[in-house]
């Protein structure tokens, strides 16, 4: 990449795998298991919070040398309810169901533990660039799990891909239904997102040993 | 050559290799192996897991004919091929060789498919990991066809067990590190997972799912019905509340009234009802106990206080009813209402309560652990069962939640045992 630096490269590919912030700094996890049950929430969520992270780290980057250390906190929560309003007020305005479907979440990007974590981590202690880079790093390893686990949940919960149906037809009996197979009402449940995620640590953790915690 | 020797050669030619734990699984699965210690001290006991699992395997023999024949006859019953049992527990109706095979059919198969396709799990994690295959498998392997509906696809139970193996005890570290009892885990999995397979009135009897179809499309064939008495206590309260709610308020017949039209207590109790294949005859269920009791496999503390807890929460409904806090229309009082004793021969619980919450590795440890847990687990399985007929069987959900609990009720025992001690010490040394 001849536009980035090795280093700024590494700032956006860490986080893909082994800086990985859901596996392995264990953020965010609560959105990663309420909207996961369909492709398509997966990808807007992803979205929104590659908006907010990204835009947001840099702002905080930008003010970071005048905001007073005491009341850091509340400037960061001002800096990131605007922007997860913007997104909120867009969502309504031009993908209505969508937003219905992710009801709360988007408004509880707020909470979401990668933002206030990268705020605190990172764009308070770097320039304005690298701030960038680490956000939208972030954001697209928080998006690669998010979109992995909504794959599986769609595909295995409800037999389609981003509300297509892939798998045939379960009433009609057609496609693989038609060998008896049916879907996996346990998939569209909360709890099967949390397994998911566990299983793609322990798959992520056999390959790369380096990362098993004692 | 002996097949002995054959094994013996293969092992020996496998030593050392990723294969190894197969070989050696095989071999001292059918022989006793002749390796022995060559230094240090030892003891030499015969209870060894092997001897434990198949020990518990033998206890539930008697539940795993009884459910093929029962299969048969739930099936036959159906069908209008045969009359209900007149004769007791010996009944000629019941123990007829027609029966045996229908449901030796289709039981056969089931237990096929959860032993090989967990076995193969164990080898695959055991060949991985470079250990021996552990006999854990044996005890669950045997549970699951037990616990499932006759007619269950078995592609899916393959899915479940599949999941219940590797999420249940591989990752926990294999046999006797899981948390969770890994056959209860299944029938978790399988019960969120294909709730139309598992709950309803329809998948209990071989047959009564293809003949709904054929009905519903048009074919000239009776209806049968197959529910448990959970699910007609559930869905007749359902049914009153229905009732009530249009106006209607004259009710003639009590609950116990139509469960006693439908079958009777001695038929509760030998089991000639629809369930499971392995949980219905209370009767054989006992007999597995006592013999579970007897060889010191089982533990009687949790099966007599699993008993007394579901019998005190039986025994509170009762008395909610018999005060009148609750009218005939609230859709709980058809399992409210029900005689507390009857809840000990319906459904699961006797099942649960003396194969699956005595698994040693899953429940408490210390004694008066045991009682907790057990307890609890005959509380919390009644009010699963009263107040969520959507899950009629809480005997499963509430075994599950007590193992996960089981480790802190024997923290705080231990810790309760050393601070009286210490106490004892202070004030003897004072």
């Amino acid at each position: 990449m001849g536009l980035l630096s090795k280093k700024d490269a590494q700032l956006i590919t860490d986080p893909l795998a082994d800086n990985n912030p859901i596996t392995i700094q264990v953020l965010g996890i609560c959105s990663a298991l309420a909207i996961t049950a369909e492709l398509k929430a997966s990808i807007v969520m992803s979205i929104a919070v590659l908006f907010v992270l990204g835009v947001g780290n840099v702002v905080v980057s930008l003010m970071r040398n005048i905001i007073p250390s005491k009341i850091r906190i509340i400037v960061q929560l001002i800096v990131v309810a605007t922007l997860v309003i913007i997104v909120d007020l867009v969502l309504k305005a031009f993908a209505y169901e969508l937003s219905k479907t992710l009801s709360v979440f988007v408004g509880l990007i707020i909470t979401n533990c990668i933002i206030m974590g990268r705020f605190e981590a990172f764009a308070l202690a770097n320039g304005p660039w690298k701030s960038f880079l680490d956000g939208i790093g972030n954001s697209f390893g928080y998006a690669v799990i998010l979109i992995i686990v909504g794959f599986f949940r769609e595909l295995l919960g409800s037999g389609t891909l981003l509300g297509i149906p892939v798998l045939g037809d379960p009433i009609e009996k057609t496609g693989v239904y038609a060998f008896g197979y049916e879907n996996n009402g346990f998939m569209l449940l909360a709890p099967m997102a949390l397994i998911t995620v566990g299983i793609i640590i322990w798959v992520q953790r056999t390959r790369n040993t380096d990362l098993v915690e004692d | 050559m002996a097949l002995k020797d054959k094994l013996h050669d293969l092992k020996m030619k496998y030593a050392g290799t990723k294969m190894s734990p197969v070989f050696n699984a095989f071999h001292t699965f059918l022989y006793a192996p002749n390796e022995t210690t060559h230094s240090g001290s030892h003891i030499r006991g015969a209870d060894d897991l092997k001897r434990t699992m198949n020990t518990v395997i033998m206890a539930l023999v008697p539940c795993l004919i009884f459910g093929m024949f029962n299969a048969g006859y739930q099936h036959h019953l159906a069908t209008g091929e045969i009359n209900s049992v007149t004769g007791g527990f010996f009944s000629a109706e019941f123990w007829s060789s027609s029966n045996f095979w229908v449901g030796f059919a289709k039981v056969l198969p089931l237990v096929i498919v959860s032993y090989v396709v967990g076995l193969a799990v164990e080898m695959f994690f055991a060949a991985k990991n470079g250990h021996e295959v552990e006999e854990g498998y044996l005890v669950t392997g045997m549970l699951v066809p037990l616990i499932v509906p006759i007619d269950i696809p078995l592609w899916m139970l393959s899915v479940a067990v599949i999941f219940g193996v590797v999420l249940g005890k591989e990752v926990f570290g294999g046999t006797g590190m899981n948390i969770l009892n890994p056959a209860l885990l299944i029938r978790a999995f399988l019960f969120f997972a294909y709730p139309t397979w598992m709950s309803g009135d329809k998948v209990w009897v071989h047959g009564a799912v293809e003949r709904t179809n054929e009905i519903a499309a048009g074919s000239n064939a009776d209806a049968i019905s197959g529910e448990t008495l959970l699910g007609y206590y559930a869905k007749f309260g359902q049914e009153l509340k229905y009732k009530a709610a249009d106006g209607i308020t004259e009710i003639t017949t009590t609950y116990g009234d139509r469960a006693n039209e439908l079958y009777s207590i001695w038929d509760m109790f030998y089991g000639f009802i629809p369930g499971s294949v392995g949980e219905t005859s209370t009767l054989l269920i006992l007999i597995g106990a006592l013999f579970l009791i007897f060889s010191k496999i089982g533990s009687w503390r949790i099966m007599l206080s699993a008993a007394l807890g579901a019998l005190a929460m039986g025994l509170i409904f009762n008395f909610v009813v018999d005060s009148g806090w609750i009218t005939e229309s609230s859709k709980f009082y058809g399992l409210m209402s029900t005689t507390y004793w009857h809840h000990l021969i319906i459904g699961g619980f006797a099942f649960g309560a003396v194969y699956m919450a005595t698994d040693p590795v899953t429940a408490s440890q210390t004694n008066k652990g045991k009682w907790i847990y057990g307890f609890l687990i005959g509380f919390i399985s009644i009010l699963i069962r009263v107040f969520n007929p959507a899950y009629p069987e809480g005997v499963m959900l509430a075994i599950l939640l007590m193992n996960v609990f089981a480790p802190t009720i024997d923290h705080y025992v231990v810790q309760g045992n050393v601070k009286r001690r210490m106490k004892r010490l202070k004030a003897k040394t004072a």
